[in-house]
Parts: structure tokens; sequence; C-alpha cells
């Protein structure tokens, strides 16, 4: 090779490696895909506003570090959330990927985080197949497993004696997971299981299903606008006098009783989060919440803000160096922060260990409906799944 | 199985069906005397739904809410046909379903751009609670309501078209309309007046829906393909057709969604059954349009001689 | 100049992979061409076959769905599992088109359509393939020859490949004989029945073998973002692809290409490249762009029917 070629290749070279992105992050980058639009839209937008709630405390910051968030709307569609986010990772090259509420659009979604080896936090999803035999090191669930609040919600059936039960839950793998969780700890008698379309909005057939059944008690997992629109339809035919409903925590949350009222008082429901929990965290986080946005948190709110903590703690953790996956890994594993549920521990497969409550809907002392803290039903509790999972 | 639950999924059937009705009866109208597929029907009814919504949050009372949303959509309808839809009449079938499938892309954006993706709509108070039909029938008083429209409209549709001057001009129109044209009707009145009352049909349902469902940008694309069903079935141009087929449709896919999954469930487990059962009773309603075409190729009935 | 110019687009679709290096903008442009494969396939039946079909994303789809079962179940050969995506489709098509061609105008329409949406239903009750979360492939067909096809520039030209036999048999099928029948039962069914042509085996014939196209542009859909999802077959995806003919030019050769690069490259840059004093006038405008899209087509059908590919052509002529 001539001298001036040789040269002109070095100074390539040079030139190359120069413009090749500096080793530390000078800002951590998150890709948040969620339902933002729709009758579910209402759980997305309180992850979203929640986490961007503790961005902001933070000062625009994640571990100290300037945030910057990329939202996306997936239209509770999962072609739509996958092809946003190949966006994100490919495109836009985010440091983690977040913010679904539907396990369906999360599991079409995060393949492609996981083949990139970029991190998903979930603050909502997490489906039992990622927490035993399919479980990911890029996987890491900062809400609760899928099937613990019908476990919860089962165990609190059986207590209370109720001798036969009628489930419905939409036909998909959270709709699976939650009533065999259910069924794990309830040990009465099952008078029904019916699966309907997710998304589907008139239960008309079904609750003549159920009243021709004569159940003691009906347990639903219909999250967002399912969950409103079967509570209307179940009251006003007339089943809410005889029957008792019990659901999972947020299906009774703020967004329901926003949409569904005073016939709501009385259900009982089972979570790891209530707006009365006592620790100093959450009273910093509802009041800031309520401050900020005018309107009372839900459990994904919750879930929504303690992702953020995690997050920022754990980029504190590596000192900015979230490059190196690994650290960024075991810092996050660490959960070293101040969580709004109280303590947070994280199971081997990734998954939380965890207490979940007993709450009925009532009136607080300002005579708005809440959720109240009636007991606890387990302490400590993980999940069922975790056996399978070969991470250390 | 008791007689309750076969009544109760009766009306539910019933129901649905005179809701499909009073969308299929402006489409069947529209197609049969216009010879224009209107994939923008669809549109109509999610515009009527929200207006619905605005207006009743607008005004605090939902009866005030509902009627006034009626004509607001007749109106946006009457004024679709008088500027886009009007130079389609001459067109090919190809390029109306274009246009109009155009059209369905622009209303769903204009919509979320003025009100956003969805809007609240809830049923009345006094009408929340159930009626005691029977002793161990408490049936929802807000679907009693709907059956109750939806039968007086019926009923309404039938006087307009069988005793009425106009009726009797559709009714010309929908069997022959160049003899129409030849005897001297003034066609472009009737059509945009036609276009207003199917607008106005399409608002009374997606109002009365709108509660039951959920008023949000794409309601409309769901209930457009069964209201096609529906009209194939009964006949194009038949508002007698568009009844007959819309409560038979209505009560194959009520009574399917009902039954496959517990005539399944006999035979496989309840995940299977909940997928096979609700899948089949969807595609039930189409099935039903294959057969009816294959014994009468021009539906039930057909209002061209 | 006319001639510089087609030799320059070439060039320029062959050199792209090899200039451009960002993964995701040679990811973008595989998505145009297998688009451009599947509204090509849909202008076969719908252009010069004059059959307004509704279901033609049911074919896509089970091009797309029975090369990724064979995936799913270890068979990850392309040579078996492509060839079988096609003649799945192809099957699907036949059956169909048999049944919906008996029928006439809209009625004709609604039968694809029924059938289209049925077969929606089917895939989305298989829980087994992921039903409604859809399937996500573990990689991408191997083909055995050294042609590694996870490689997104190996796969680009793969597809560019495909899309230039298909356009080139187009080409070739329309000057045939069976091509001038198909146009003559398009444009006067009742006289080319009366001359003695067995119209209904013609358009069953161009109906299969646009199904098959379609199929394989399926098969490269699944293959290309390995994933596949029931709403392919939604009946609204066929509209999609009805939107890329018309706006490229409905019944012109290069009608399916021009409308998938059109549509797919207007989403792409009102979505991901901000225009700020647009911005500044519809705040949230990026989020809108069906809005345009709508606008678009309704102009292009009431005032400029022949698309992009006619817009050329007069401008070539004038």
């Amino acid at each position: 090779m001539t001298r001036p070629l040789l040269a002109s290749a070095l100074a390539s070279i040079a030139v190359v490696v120069a413009s090749l992105p500096s080793q530390a992050a000078d800002k951590v980058k998150i890709g948040f895909i969620s339902t933002l639009s729709g009758p579910s839209a209402a759980l997305g937008v309180d992850i979203r506003d929640a986490f961007m709630l503790a961005v902001k405390l933070n000062g625009g910051k994640l571990g100290g570090f300037p945030a910057e968030v990329l939202i996306g709307d997936d239209q509770f569609k999962p072609d739509v959330g996958r092809q946003l986010a190949e966006k994100n990772i490919k495109l836009d090259k985010v440091n983690f990927l977040t913010g679904f509420v539907f396990s369906n659009i999360m599991l079409a979604s995060v393949p492609v985080a996981f083949e990139n080896k970029v991190i998903y936090v979930s603050p909502n999803a997490a489906p039992s197949p990622l927490a035993g035999k399919q479980c990911n090191p890029y996987f890491f669930a900062a809400s609760w497993p899928n099937d613990a609040y019908h476990e919860a919600a089962g165990q609190h059936a059986t207590d209370k004696g109720y001798k036969s039960v009628y489930m419905l839950a939409p036909n998909y793998q959270a709709g699976k997971d939650s009533l065999e969780g259910f069924k794990r700890f309830y040990k009465g008698r099952v008078a029904g299981e019916v699966y309907t379309q997710l998304g589907q909005l008139d239960y008309s057939a079904e609750l003549a299903q159920v009243r021709a059944a004569g159940p003691e008690a009906v347990y639903i997992f219909l999250p967002g606008g399912m969950g409103i629109n079967f509570i209307k339809q179940f009251v006003a035919a007339g089943l809410s006098k005889d029957i008792q409903l019990i659901t999972p925590g947020f299906s009774s949350d703020q967004d329901i009783i926003r949409a569904v009222g005073d016939s709501m008082l009385g259900t009982f429901d089972a979570a790891h989060w209530a707006l009365d929990l006592d620790n100093a965290a959450n009273r910093k986080f509802v009041a800031a919440f309520e401050n900020e946005y005018k309107r009372l948190p839900t459990v994904y709110a919750s879930q929504g803000y303690d992702t953020a903590l995690l997050i920022d703690s754990a980029v504190r953790e590596v000192k900015g160096k979230i490059e190196d996956t690994e650290a960024v890994r075991k810092a996050l594993k660490a959960a070293k922060f101040q969580s709004v549920r109280g303590a947070f521990k994280f199971n081997r497969n990734q998954y939380p260990i965890q207490n979940y409550y007993l709450r009925v809907v009532g009136k607080d002392a300002q005579g708005r409906i809440v959720n109240k803290t009636m007991g606890t039903i387990f302490k400590d509790r993980g999940d069922a799944y975790v056996q399978d999972c070969p991470m250390k | 199985m008791s007689w309750v639950l076969i009544l109760e999924q009766t009306l539910n059937g019933v129901q649905f069906g005179l809701m499909l009705f009073l969308l299929a009866a402006g489409l069947t109208l529209v197609f049969g005397i216009m010879d224009m597929i209107n994939l923008a029907h669809g549109s109509l009814y999610m515009l009527g739904a929200f207006f619905a919504a605005a207006l009743v949050q607008a005004t605090g009372s939902f009866a005030l809410g509902v009627l006034l949303a009626i004509p607001a959509t007749a109106a946006v309808g009457m004024l679709l046909e008088m500027s886009v839809l009007r130079t389609l009449y001459e067109r090919d079938h190809l390029s109306q379903v274009l246009a109009t499938f155009a059209l369905i892309l622009i209303f769903n954006e204009a919509v979320r751009i003025v009100w956003g993706s969805d809007m609240p709509l809830s049923t009345p108070a006094a009408l929340s609670g159930p009626v005691q039909l029977l002793p161990g029938l408490a049936y929802p008083a807000y679907r009693l309501l709907i059956i109750g429209v939806g039968a007086v409209v019926a009923g309404f549709l039938y006087l307009l078209i069988a005793r009425t001057r106009v009726g009797m001009l559709v009714r010309a129109g929908a069997s022959n309309r160049e003899m129409a044209l030849a005897m001297g009707v003034n066609i472009r009145r009737l059509f945009t007046l036609l276009f207003g009352v199917g607008a106005g049909l399409c608002a009374v349902a997606g109002a009365l829906l709108g509660p039951l469902l959920a008023v949000q940008v794409g309601m409309g694309e769901n209930i457009l393909i069964l209201a096609f069903v529906v009209i194939v079935i009964g006949g194009i141009g038949s508002i007698r057709g568009a009844l007959v087929g819309a409560v038979l449709v209505g009560l194959v896919d009520t009574i399917g969604r009902a039954f496959l999954p517990m005539l399944f469930g006999l035979f496989f487990q309840p995940r299977v059954a909940s997928a096979a059962g609700p899948a089949i009773a969807s595609v039930l309603a189409y099935l039903l349009m294959v057969a009816v075409l294959y014994f009468r190729p021009q539906g039930l009935f057909p209002a061209r001689g | 100049m006319q001639r510089a110019a087609i030799l320059a687009v070439l060039a320029l679709t062959l050199a792209f992979p090899l200039a451009v290096q960002e993964t995701y903008y040679l990811s973008f442009a595989s998505r145009i061409l297998v688009y451009a494969l599947a509204a090509t396939s849909l202008n076969l039946a719908l252009g010069y076959g004059g059959m307004i079909s509704f279901g033609h994303a049911a074919f896509v789809g089970t091009g797309a769905y029975v090369s990724s079962i064979f995936i799913a179940e270890g068979l990850t050969s392309a040579w078996i599992g492509w060839p079988a995506g096609v003649a799945a489709a192809a099957l699907a098509a036949l059956v169909i088109g048999a049944v919906s061609l008996r029928t006439r105008g809209v009625y004709f329409i609604m039968i694809t359509l029924a059938f289209a949406q049925m077969m929606f239903f089917l895939v989305n009750s298989m829980k087994a393939y992921g039903g409604d979360e859809g399937l996500s492939l573990a990689g991408r067909a191997s083909t055995g020859m050294g042609i590694d096809l996870g490689s997104d520039v190996a796969f680009y030209y793969t597809a560019l490949a495909l899309l230039a036999a298909a356009v080139y048999g187009m080409h070739r099928l329309a000057r045939s004989r069976f091509g001038r029948v198909i146009q003559a039962i398009r444009e006067n069914e009742a006289r080319a029945e009366a001359i003695g042509f067995p119209v209904y085996r013609y358009k069953l014939a161009c109906f299969v073998l646009a199904g098959a196209v379609g199929g394989l542009a399926g098969v490269l859909l699944a293959s290309h973002g390995k994933y596949v999802n029931p709403n392919v077959l939604h009946w609204t995806q066929s509209g999609t692809l009805m939107v890329m003919v018309i706006l490229g030019g409905v019944g012109r050769l290069w009608g399916g290409t021009l409308g998938a690069a059109a549509l797919l490259g207007l989403e792409d840059l009102v979505s991901n490249h901000r225009v700020d004093w647009l911005a500044a006038v519809i705040p949230n405008y990026q989020q809108h762009a069906s809005l345009g899209v709508g606008i678009v087509l309704l102009a292009i059908v009431l005032f400029a029917p022949q698309g992009i590919a006619g817009a050329l052509e007069r401008r070539r002529r004038a």
C-alpha cells in the first residue's frame, strides 16, 4: 500500500473511532411503550404519569443523569407494540425498555429487547412463563407475579367460606394465569370457569349464564374497560344483590371506581399495595400524585413509580456506566430503593417477594370512595413457578 | 338449561339485532337506491356515539344528549353526501370502496383530534338497575329501553316506507332507479334526505350502544361488517329484509356465543372451549350469510323484482 | 433522460444496503419490498383481473402463518417452509375463489370479506400458535446454500430478487394470451363470455395466482419481523393493501411497488421526523398520520384515479 493511501486509511479509522459513542453515558434513555388509547387507556396513562412524576421529583434525572423518556402508544395491539419496541431499540438505542400494561402485547414485544440485550423492567405484566421455564436475565418485574393477586383472592374466598364461585377472565396468558392462581388457593366448588374475548365489552350473554348458575360469589379478572363494563352490567342485571363480587386489586381500583361509582361499595379485592399503606415513600407518593394530577393513584401508578425508582437506584449504583449490562443487572437485582409498598426484594427469577393485603371498597375520611386495607392475606410470598427457573 | 336462561339470551339477541337493524336500514337504502357501497357508514355510527357523549356531558341530561346527537349526525351525513359522496354515484364500485375507506381513516383521526380516543358515556342513573320481568329474571332496564326504542323506530320506518309518499318514492327508486328518474322524481333531494335519515339512525344506534360497549375511535369498523352481512342476508334495498336479517344475526350471534362454549365445554377443556366457542360463534353470522346466498342469491327479501 | 433515471433508481436499490449503516433503515427498506410484493399480488387480482377482493389479507396471512408454524415446529429449512406457505395460500385462494367467483359485485366483495374474517377468527383461536399474542420465531428460515437469511443484508437482496421476479412475471403475463383474456374480462365480462372464453376458469386462475404470490409476500413478512400476528389477516389490512395499489396505480405494472413505497415512506416520514412549523400549528400531528393518508387517498380516488404510476406516465407522454 502506498504511503498516502496508508495515511488516509489510518486517518479515516481515527475519524471513525472518534465518532463512536463515548464510553460512559451522559444520559439515560428509556423506551416507554404502553396502552395510552382505547377503553383501557387509564392503566397505561397512570403508569406513565407516575413514572414521569418520579423522574420529575428527581429533577428530571435517573440515577443522577438526565433522563430522556420516549413515550409510545401501543393502541392495545401487539404488532404496534412490537414495532415501537423495534424502533426504540434499533433506531433510538434506548438503555431500558418499560411500560407495557398487557402481557400479550408485552410478550410480543420483549423478544426484541432480549435479542438485543436490552433490559426490560415491567411496571405491570409479569406472566408465569417468564417466571418459570422461560425466565430471562433481561426481564425484571417491578410489579407482582401475574398469579399473585388471584392467589390472594382465592385464599380470601376460602377464608370466607364461599361454597361456590363463578370465574371469568379474558382468553389470554394473563387470564389463564389468573384463574389458575385463584384455583390454587380456593378450596370450594368452581361453579363456572369462562374465558371471554380480550377486549369484549358486552357481557349480557355471560351474565345470563351466571344468573343460571347461581353461585355465592363471582371472581373476575377483567382489567381496564372490560372490568368497568362488566361491573356496570353486573349491577344493571340485578345480580349484585345476591352475589358477592370479588376482584383482584386493580379491578376495583380508582379508575374503575371513577367510572362505576357507588355500586362498587362493599367489593372485596386483593393487592400488594393500598393508598393507606403506612410508610414514608408511600405518603410522599400519594400526596405528590394527587397534587400533580388532581386524582388518586391506582396500583398501576404505584408500580410505575416504583419502576422509575428501581431504575434510578440501579443507575446510581453503577455510577452511570449503564453500557455494562451485567453490572446494571446486578444493581437492579439488589433493588436498593424505598418502595411505596414497603420492603422490596427480588426472588432469584427476578420477580418480587412481598406481602398481599385484603382491601375493601369503602369511604375514606373525606367521603371519597377508596380501597381500605383490611388485613394481610400473604406474607413474603414469591410465586409458584420459581422452581422451574434455571437462573441463580 | 332453564327457560329463564333461554328467555334472557333471546332478549339479548333481539336487543343486539335491533341495534344492528338501525345501522343496516340506512345502509341498505343507500346501497339499494343509490347503488353505492358506503364503508363510512360505520363512521357515522361512531360520530353519533361521540356526539351523544359530548352532548350528554354538556347538557347533563342523557335523553337530551341522545336526542340532539341525532340531528347533529344527520347534518354531517347530509353535508358529506352533498360534498363528497355525490361524485361517487356514477363511479364504479372499486372507487366507492376506496373513497369511503379513505373517509373511515379521515373520520377516525378527526374524531381523535376533536374529542380524543374515547369518551365516557354512562347509562342514565334511572335506568342503571334491573326490572323484574319474571320471578328469577331481573333484566337490565336499559336493555329493555333499547329494545323498545328499536321496535318503535322499526315501526316508524315501516310506516314511512309503506304508507307515505316519500316512502313510495324510495320504494320506486329501490326497485327501478331509471324509471323513477324518468317519472320525474327529484332524485338529488331524495338522496340527500335519505342519507340524512340513514345517518340519524346510525346516531341512535351509536348513542344507545355507547353506554353498553365503549365510545371509542374505531368502534364503527367491527359493527360495519356485521351490518353488511345483515343487508346481504336480508336483501339489498329492503327494510323488511334488514329487520329480519338483523334480528336473525343478533340471535345467532348471541345464542352462539352463549351456548357454543357450553356445548364445546362438554367435550373439551375450558380454555379450548372458550377459544373455539366464541371464534365459531362470530363466524356463525358469516356462515349464515353464505348459506342464505346459496339458496337465495338475492337475499331473503330482494327489493328489485 | 428517462433511461438514465431508471438506471439511477436501479443502482440505488442495489447499492442501498452497502451504503446504509443503520440496520433500522435497512430493515425498513426490506419491509417496503415485502409490502410491494403483497400489493403487486393484489394488483394482479384487482387491477388486471378487476376482482375487488377484500379477502386478500387472508392469503398473505396464510403464507405468513404456515411458514411460521413450520419454523416453530423445528423444520427450519426455507426450502420446505416457504413453498408450503405459498402452497397453502394458493389452496386457500382456490377454495375461497371457487365459491366466491360464482357471485358478482357487492356479493363477491362480501363473501371474500366473510371468508377472510373466518380465517382471522380461526387463526385467532389457535392458542397453540400464540393466538392473539402472535407467534414469535426464534430465527429466520435457513437456506442451506450459504446464504444466511438472518443477515438483514441477505434478506434485503432475497426480497428484492423475489419482487423483481414477480414484477417481471406480471409484465410477461400481461402481454401473454392469458393476460389479454383477463383484461378483456375485466373490461367487459359479458362480451368475453359471448366470445366463448371460460370466464369463470380464467378468473379463478388469476385469483389463485394472486393468492399464491400474496402468500409468498406473507412468508417474507413473517420472516422479516420474525413475528406473525392474527391482525395480518384482518380485513382492514386488505384495505391497506388496496390503498397501496390505488396510490401506486391500479392495473399498472409498478403500481404495487410505488404504492407501498409511497405509503410506508410517508408514514415513516410523518411519525419519525418532526416538522417543527407543522407541529406548531397542529400539536401531536405525528400521531394523526392516517388523517393525511385518508385525505391523500380520497384526493387520488376523486381526482387522480391512475395513481402515481399514471401520473408519471402522463408526464412522460406530455
